[in-house]
C-alpha cells in the first residue's frame, strides 16, 4: 500500500507513484523544495493565503453546525455568527433541533432507507466488476481492446441518457417506488467505472505470479479467488468508497425511481425539508447536517482509499 | 423499520451470494466445453455479468432514448426532428444553454486555478499542516449537493431591510451600507448563476488538488534544481518548469470537471429549481420528462447534450489508448 504499486494515472501517463494513498505520500526519490527547508516553517505569506482559504472553505460548514445548534428565537432573529459576539447564546445551545428534526421529518426512517438503498448498491457490483476486470487484466480473447474501449467511453455517458426507458420497464414490472429499483439502477450506472478502476489496478499487478500459477496447475477461477481478490483489495475498497459516496449523495436517481414517501432517503427528505423553511432555520440546518455526518466520517476515516481512486481514475457518472 | 434493514441485508447476501453462485456455476458449464475451447470461452463468461448490467442499463436505454427524441410526447406517434427544433427555437432553452455553455466556461477554470493553488503552496507546508489543509479543502466532496445546497442557502438567504440578516452575504453586504439583496433572484450579468458556480466549486476544488497535488510532486526535482541554480523566481518556475510537466494532469481535471458541470442537476434544481434565468440543460431534461410530461422532447434535450459529450469521450478515448501504450 505504499507508494510502489500505486494505480497509474489517466492523469500522467507512464508516470509512476503519483496516488501513493495518502495526501502527503512517500516522494520517491524526491529531494527538491523541501530538501533544504525541512523543519523550517513556509513563508508568512503562504501560510496566509491557505489560512485565509481554509477560513473560506470551512465557514460554510461551521455555519450550518452552529444553526442546528441554535434555539428557535436565536436563529430567526439573528445570524450564526453572534454566537461570538454574545457570548450568552452560548448557554442556549441546544440538540434538541435534532430530535425534533428528526422526529417531525421522520428523518429516522429516510436514514434507513439511505443504509437499505446504499449498502446493496455499493457491496453486490464489486465482485461482478471483479470478475470482468480480471478478464479484461489477464485473458486474451476477440473483441477485448473494443470492449474495454467502450467502457472508457460509457464512463462520460451521463445517467439522463437511461432514466426514461428504465422508467417505462420499471412500470410494466411494478417496481417503481421499490429499493430494488434503485439498487439495480446504481449498479447498472456504476458497472463501468467499477471495471475500469479494478482492471486498471489488476493491470499493474506482476504478470509473473499469473503464470506461475498457471504452471501449478491452478485453472482462472482459482487464480482469480485465491491470488487476485486478495491482492486487489485496495482497489475494491476504492471503488467501494466511490460508490457508496455517490449512491448516498445521489439525488437523481432517487428521484426518479423511488421518489418521495415512504421508501425515501435522506436526500430527497432534505430537499422537502427545504421547501418548508417556515418551520424554523434551525431545523433546517439539522435536518442537513444529519444526512451529511456518514458519509463525512466514511469520508475521514478512508480518505486514503479515496484519494487512490481519484488518481486511478478521475472520471465517474 | 428494521424489516428494511432485514431486507437490505438478504439483498446484500442474495447478490453477493448469486453472484459467487452464477460465476461458480458459469465456470462449471465452460467445464462441460471440449478443453482446448476453455481459454476461448473464459473470458466472455467472466465479462457477461457486468456487460449484461452495462447494457440493460446504459447502452439499451440509450437507443431507446435516440428513438423516443424522434417521437411525440407520449412517444405514440412520429414526429421527426420537431422535438429537436421545437427545442432549439424555444428562447427559454437558448438561455438554458446558454447557461450551460457559461458553466461549462466558468467552472472548470476556477476549479484548476485554485486546485493549482491550494496544491502547490500547501506543497510547501510541513506534512502535518500539508494534510490539514488539504482535508478541509477535500472534505466538500462527501457532502451531497443537496447537503452542500443547504449550506449554501445559510449564505445567500435574504431578509427585508431593516431585519437583521442572517445570511452571510448579506450580513457582509448590508455592513458595508448595501440595501439586502435577493442574490439568487438576481439574473443581471448572470450573477446567480455564478453564485451557484461557487457551490459547485466549492465542492471540486479539492478534487483538482488532489490530482493536481499528485502531479507536481511526480516533477523531476532536478528540473527545478537546474532552474533554481540558474536563479530562476518561484513564480516563473512555477510557469515555466511545473506547469508543463503537468500539463496531462490539468487537462484530465478539466475535462472530468467539464464532464461534472454537464451533468450537474441537483444544485441548480435545489437553489432555483430553474427560476430566474438560472436553468442548465441538465435540469432541463428533468423539467421536461417529470414537470411538463413530454419524453419527446426530455429525450431530445438528452441526445443534445450527449452529441456535446461526444468530443469528450473521443478526447478520453484517446488518452486511455496513449496510457496503454505507456503502461
Amino acid at each position: 500500500m505504499s507508494g510502489t504499486r500505486s494505480v497509474t494515472t489517466t492523469a500522467a501517463p507512464g508516470r509512476s507513484a503519483t496516488g501513493s494513498g495518502g495526501f502527503t505520500g512517500t516522494r520517491k526519490g524526491r529531494a527538491r523544495a523541501k530538501s533544504g527547508d525541512i523543519g523550517k516553517p513556509a513563508p508568512l505569506w503562504v501560510r496566509t493565503v491557505l489560512a485565509l482559504l481554509c477560513l473560506l472553505w470551512i465557514v460554510p460548514v461551521f455555519g450550518l453546525a452552529f444553526t442546528s445548534l441554535r434555539d428557535r428565537v436565536d436563529a430567526t432573529d439573528t445570524g450564526w455568527w453572534s454566537v461570538f459576539t454574545s457570548p450568552s447564546q452560548l448557554s442556549r445551545l441546544t440538540v434538541e433541533n435534532y430530535s425534533q428534526v428528526i422526529a417531525q421529518a421522520d428523518l429516522g426512517t429516510a436514514l434507513v432507507n439511505s443504509l437499505a438503498i446504499t449498502i446493496p448498491a455499493t457491496i453486490i457490483p464489486i465482485l461482478i466488476a471483479a470478475f470482468a476486470a480480471y478478464a479484461f487484466a489477464f485473458m486474451e480473447f476477440w473483441g477485448r481492446d473494443v470492449l474495454l474501449v467502450l467502457i472508457v467511453s460509457l464512463l462520460v455517458v451521463p445517467n439522463q441518457v437511461a432514466l426514461t426507458p428504465l422508467l417505462n420497464i420499471y412500470g410494466q414490472l411494478g417496481v417503481n417506488g421499490q429499493f430494488i429499483a434503485a439498487w439495480l439502477a446504481h449498479i447498472g450506472f456504476g458497472m463501468s467505472l467499477a471495471v475500469y478502476l479494478i482492471r486498471n489496478y489488476m493491470a499493474t499487478l506482476p504478470k509473473e505470479v499469473i503464470e506461475s500459477a498457471k504452471i501449478d496447475g491452478a485453472s482462472h477461477y482459482q487464480t482469480f479467488w485465491k491470488l487476485i481478490v486478495p491482492m486487489s483489495v485496495p482497489a475494491l475498497a476504492s471503488f467501494a468508497i466511490f460508490q457508496f459516496l455517490w449512491v448516498w449523495n445521489d439525488l437523481l436517481v432517487a428521484l426518479v425511481f423511488i421518489g418521495p414517501g415512504g421508501n425515501q432517503p435522506l436526500t430527497i427528505a432534505l430537499v422537502s425539508l427545504l421547501g418548508q423553511q417556515g418551520q424554523g432555520w434551525q431545523l433546517v440546518a439539522a435536518g442537513g447536517f444529519f444526512t451529511m455526518i456518514l458519509p463525512i466520517l466514511v469520508f475521514l476515516s478512508l480518505q486514503r482509499y479515496f484519494v487512490r481512486g481519484l488518481t486511478a481514475g478521475s472520471v465517474k457518472g | 423499520m428494521t424489516i428494511k434493514i432485514i431486507n437490505a441485508v438478504l439483498a446484500v447476501l442474495c447478490g453477493v451470494g448469486g453472484a459467487v453462485v452464477l460465476f461458480y456455476l458459469l465456470n462449471k458449464l465452460t467445464d462441460l466445453f471440449p478443453r482446448r475451447m476453455h481459454e476461448r470461452v473464459k473470458p466472455y463468461v467472466f465479462i457477461l455479468p457486468a456487460f449484461a448490467a452495462i447494457s440493460l442499463y446504459l447502452l439499451f436505454p440509450f437507443f431507446q432514448t435516440v428513438v423516443y427524441s424522434f417521437a411525440n410526447r407520449d412517444s405514440t406517434a412520429w414526429v421527426g426532428l420537431q422535438n429537436y427544433s421545437d427545442l432549439l427555437g424555444d428562447r427559454g432553452f437558448q438561455q438554458t444553454l446558454f447557461n450551460t455553455l457559461l458553466w461549462i466556461l466558468v467552472v472548470p477554470a476556477l476549479t484548476i486555478v485554485l486546485g493549482l493553488l491550494i496544491a502547490t503552496l500547501a506543497d510547501r507546508l510541513r506534512p502535518g499542516g500539508e494534510k490539514f489543509t488539504k482535508t478541509i479543502i477535500f472534505l466538500p466532496l462527501a457532502i451531497s449537493a443537496v447537503g452542500a445546497g443547504t449550506i449554501w442557502t445559510f449564505i445567500y438567504t435574504q431578509r427585508p431591510p431593516g431585519q437583521a440578516q442572517i445570511g452571510l452575504l448579506n450580513a457582509i453586504w448590508t455592513l458595508l451600507g448595501g440595501d439586502p439583496v435577493a442574490w439568487l433572484q438576481l439574473s443581471t450579468g448572470r450573477l446567480n448563476s455564478l453564485l451557484l458556480m461557487v457551490i459547485l466549486i466549492w465542492t471540486q476544488a479539492g478534487f483538482a488538488m488532489v490530482l493536481l497535488s499528485a502531479a507536481i510532486k511526480g516533477v523531476p526535482s532536478d528540473t527545478l534544481e537546474a532552474a533554481r541554480i540558474d536563479g530562476a523566481a518561484e513564480g516563473r518556475i512555477f510557469f515555466a518548469i511545473i506547469v508543463p510537466q503537468i500539463r496531462a494532469t490539468i487537462i484530465t481535471v478539466f475535462i472530468t470537471v467539464i464532464i461534472g458541470v454537464l451533468k450537474t442537476f441537483d444544485i441548480v434544481y435545489v437553489m432555483t429549481n430553474g427560476n430566474f434565468n438560472t436553468n442548465v440543460i441538465a435540469l432541463s431534461y428533468y423539467q421536461q420528462q417529470f414537470v411538463n410530461r413530454n419524453s419527446g422532447s426530455a429525450a431530445a434535450i438528452v441526445v443534445l447534450l450527449m452529441i456535446v459529450m461526444i468530443p469528450i469521450m473521443a478526447y478520453q478515448v484517446r488518452q486511455f489508448r496513449a496510457q496503454e501504450v505507456a503502461r
